[in-house]
């Protein structure tokens, strides 16, 4: 990509003095050093991760994705800033919001969106769905609220356990928040000195109620009591990029234990795609978020700023992630359905769950070998 | 697409967006296939090839008219009001205002049922009885079960909503072992029977791993509480008004697909069903069929797919209603009249609640039974998204298993 500046020079920023709110303990510095490459990269996987919710959401209202669909959108720089301050070690766990994740995690495009239109070249091979995708160091891709966060702390434990050298991002929504799971596993990752960040990804509403209206305390940072936390700008990718690296450190190397992030952020979209999302909240409430405080455009605005790219050069990134997504959107419509015979595999270990699963008929069983 | 449009297009005028937006997102193609041919029927076209129209809306079981209604003598008591065409959700929410209007303890809460709930069962609840007896909670399922548990031990009436089965079990301890045993380790002292959980649950067509599940059997095996699965809009409004007042924790699992699906002429008045009391829907002398919630539906077209490779077939179809405390004499008598059986219901074979229930007719009605009873279930995997149809037990595989019953 030609520009006037060498690629992997770097660049030191200061974000905004109100991109972090800390609760007993001391916030990550304001001053980020990144390089081009890392920024540009940063703009591109968010500006085709919105590229896919859209597809997605255009898939889902042509009835080709049945079932459930949550979108991201609006979010994206919470999976981006995430996945641009880890390595391919640690480990990520979240609910349902999960295909931006799994995008970061290194699931590719088409598998995703197969997944979504439930083929056989799906991430999951079409078992899964919407909510349920995974990738090596990525464990899903959770329906019920609040589940994933006790497993996030086991995954912890696990890594600590085996010497790994790796940290483990728990998420979970502002609705789940008030789960009592969430503060069992609070309990034991501070008790156990678990290498987990809990992160909250508040984006205001769970479902159709917002903050208010079912928290008692909406300060989800200051949740975990004895756990430190740090509430984020969540749309600002470098704020979170700054969060992430700051708390894998806390949990990782200074071996301080758990930590609770909490990133301030929006979804313009309905919580699903069956929930058209203004029945709870204004349009001139998403408008507005919209034009203050979108993620892509504040780090538009960064990149212009400091002459890292040009608006012509930005265009043209946002049409290349068009075209990328589109093309596998178009493979992936084309893709098989699964085979028949996949309705029977992964209930069990096969050779060593059950011998047969019984069938409609006395005759028909389907035999494990 | 443009089915979706036809039957927008019929009920817009009494629906708001949102309810379109559900509408769109919560019929199944199965349904909407259903109507389209309604539609054909009405303006002259050839008769379907299997000979009959399947589905919820052309079935013999719905109550069409006001006659029809309250021709049912479980009804007497309101055989002289009036009736008025409500759909499952209507009807639940007709329940529960009346619940509320004659009760001033009771209180409904839940997720999301402040504004009418996600499948419109507590529309307008709040605005008429206050938001002090209808309110929401925050998503806490456990939550939601014992601080239900609690209001109901000091006798309040507890109307709890659990946003869909599948999320019920966060909340399985409180009810297994808090709500179902509070009569019996207090010796009598304490008791929860004003409690009633209503959940949506079943298959739904699109509803994958977590938004489809039946788990009547799980709470089958807690002596304690009570289960109850209604059929349709009469049933549901008749079965949850009991299930509220019975002194007993209940739980109330509503088949979602029968909310839109299901519309019958429903009495307004005030009136109860009986808990622990079978139906019987159709009298017949060649087999027993038992089923419940939407499962119905489907034996019925199962029936008519036999009735045309065995004409004169004679079928019983009996819908239990309640599945804790089941009604072992009416199976029974009629397993004994027909000597066939065959259950049917969309939870995995393995212990689901037609185990039991085969269980039990093989102990009372041994020498009596002239084929093996049949259970017809859904396949023992986790509830899949795309291979639901294969998955479920459908009119044909129904079929398939009278057939296997008659030739034995």
């Amino acid at each position: 990509m030609p520009q006037d500046h060498d690629q992997t020079q770097s660049l030191t920023m200061t974000l905004s003095k109100d991109s972090f709110e800390t609760h007993k303990c001391d916030p990550p510095s304001l001053e980020i050093t990144v390089s081009k490459e890392e920024l540009l990269r940063m703009y591109m996987a968010m500006v085709t991760m919105r590229r896919i919710e859209t597809t997605a959401d255009t898939f889902y209202k042509s009835q080709l994705i049945r079932g459930f669909c949550h979108l991201c959108t609006g979010q994206e720089a919470v999976g981006v800033g995430l996945e641009t301050a880890l390595t391919q070690e640690d480990k990520v766990i979240t609910a349902y919001r999960s295909h931006g994740f799994t995008y970061m995690r290194k699931g590719s495009i088409l598998p995703i969106l197969a997944e979504l239109l439930g083929r056989k070249n799906g991430i999951s091979g079409g078992k899964g769905g919407s909510m349920h995708m995974f990738t090596p160091n990525f464990f899903g891709g959770n329906g019920i609220v609040g589940a994933q966060v006790p497993l996030g702390a086991g995954i912890a434990f696990a890594q600590k356990y085996l010497g790994r050298k790796a940290a483990t991002f728990v998420f979970y929504g502002d609705g789940a928040a008030n789960q009592g799971q969430v503060f069992e596993a609070f309990n034991m990752a501070k008790l156990w000195g678990l290498p987990a960040v809990f992160v909250c990804e508040n984006n205001q509403y769970g479902m159709g109620t917002s903050v208010e209206r079912s928290s008692a305390s909406t300060d989800y940072y200051k949740r975990g009591d004895y756990i430190p936390g740090i509430k984020v700008d969540g749309m600002d990718v470098l704020a979170v990029h700054q969060a992430i690296a700051y708390a894998r450190d806390w949990a990782l190397t200074e071996n301080k234990g758990p930590l609770l992030l909490e990133m301030e952020t929006y979804r313009y979209g309905g919580h699903s795609m069956s929930d058209p999302g203004v029945s709870y909240r204004s349009r001139e409430e998403i408008q507005k978020v919209r034009a203050e405080n979108d993620p892509i455009t504040h780090l538009k605005e960064r990149l212009l700023e400091h002459h890292i790219s040009t608006e012509k050069e930005l265009k043209e990134m946002d049409k290349a992630a068009r075209a990328e997504v589109d093309k596998a959107a178009n493979e992936a419509k084309e893709s098989a359905q699964p085979d028949i015979e996949t309705f029977w595999t992964d209930v069990y270990k096969e050779g060593k769950g059950v011998p047969f699963l019984r069938g409609r008929e006395p005759q028909e069983t389907h035999h494990y070998k | 697409m443009s089915t979706t449009l036809l039957r927008s297009a019929r009920l817009a005028s009494s629906l708001s967006s949102i309810s379109r937006t559900f509408l769109h997102q919560g019929l199944p193609v199965k349904h909407l296939h259903t109507s389209l041919k309604t539609h054909y029927a009405a303006s002259g076209s050839p008769p379907p090839a299997e000979g009959f129209l399947p589905g919820v809306a052309n079935s013999q079981l719905i109550k069409h008219t006001h006659h029809d209604a309250l021709r049912n003598p479980e009804l007497a008591g309101v055989a002289n009001g009036e009736t008025k065409k409500m759909n499952t959700f209507q009807a639940i929410n007709d329940a529960m205002r009346i619940a509320l209007a004659t009760d001033d303890t009771a209180c409904v809460f839940g997720e999301d049922v402040g504004f009418g709930g996600v499948f419109r069962c507590t529309m307008g609840l709040a605005e008429t009885f206050g938001r002090d007896r209808v309110f929401n909670t925050p998503l806490t399922e456990q939550g939601i079960a014992g601080f239900g548990i609690g209001m109901a031990a000091m006798g309040s009436t507890a109307i709890a909503e659990i946003q869909f089965a599948d999320y019920i079990f966060p909340a399985f301890d409180q009810i297994v072992n808090e709500a179902a045993k509070y009569r019996y380790r207090s010796g009598g002292e304490f008791n929860v029977g004003s409690l009633c959980i209503r959940t949506p649950c079943g298959a739904v067509g699109h509803g994958g791993h977590y938004h489809s599940q039946s788990p009547e059997a799980y709470f089958a095996h807690t002596p304690g509480i009570k289960v109850v699965v209604p059929r349709g809009p009469i049933q549901a409004k008749g079965l949850l008004l009991a299930s509220i007042r019975d002194r007993n924790p209940t739980i109330f699992m509503e088949p979602k697909i029968l909310y839109r699906a299901a519309v019958e002429m429903v009495p307004v008045g005030d009136y109860e069903l009986p808990l622990g009391k079978a139906e019987i829907l159709t009298q017949g002398k060649d087999l027993t069929i038992v089923g419940w919630g939407a499962q119905l539906y489907v034996l019925e077209n199962a029936i008519q797919l036999a009735q045309k490779k065995m004409p004169g077939l004679s079928v019983e179809l009996i819908d239990l209603r309640s599945i804790l405390p089941w009604d072992v004499e009416t199976v029974c008598n009629s397993v004994n009249k027909t000597g066939r059986l065959l259950i049917a219901h969309e939870a995995p074979k393995t212990q689901g609640f037609a185990a039991e229930i085969a269980s039990t007719v093989m102990e009372r009605c041994f020498l009596r039974l002239e084929a093996p009873i049949q259970r017809l279930c859904s396949y023992d995997t986790p509830f899949p998204l795309v291979f639901e149809k294969f998955h479920v037990p459908d009119m044909i595989r129904c079929a398939e298993g009278i057939e296997r019953a008659m030739k034995f």
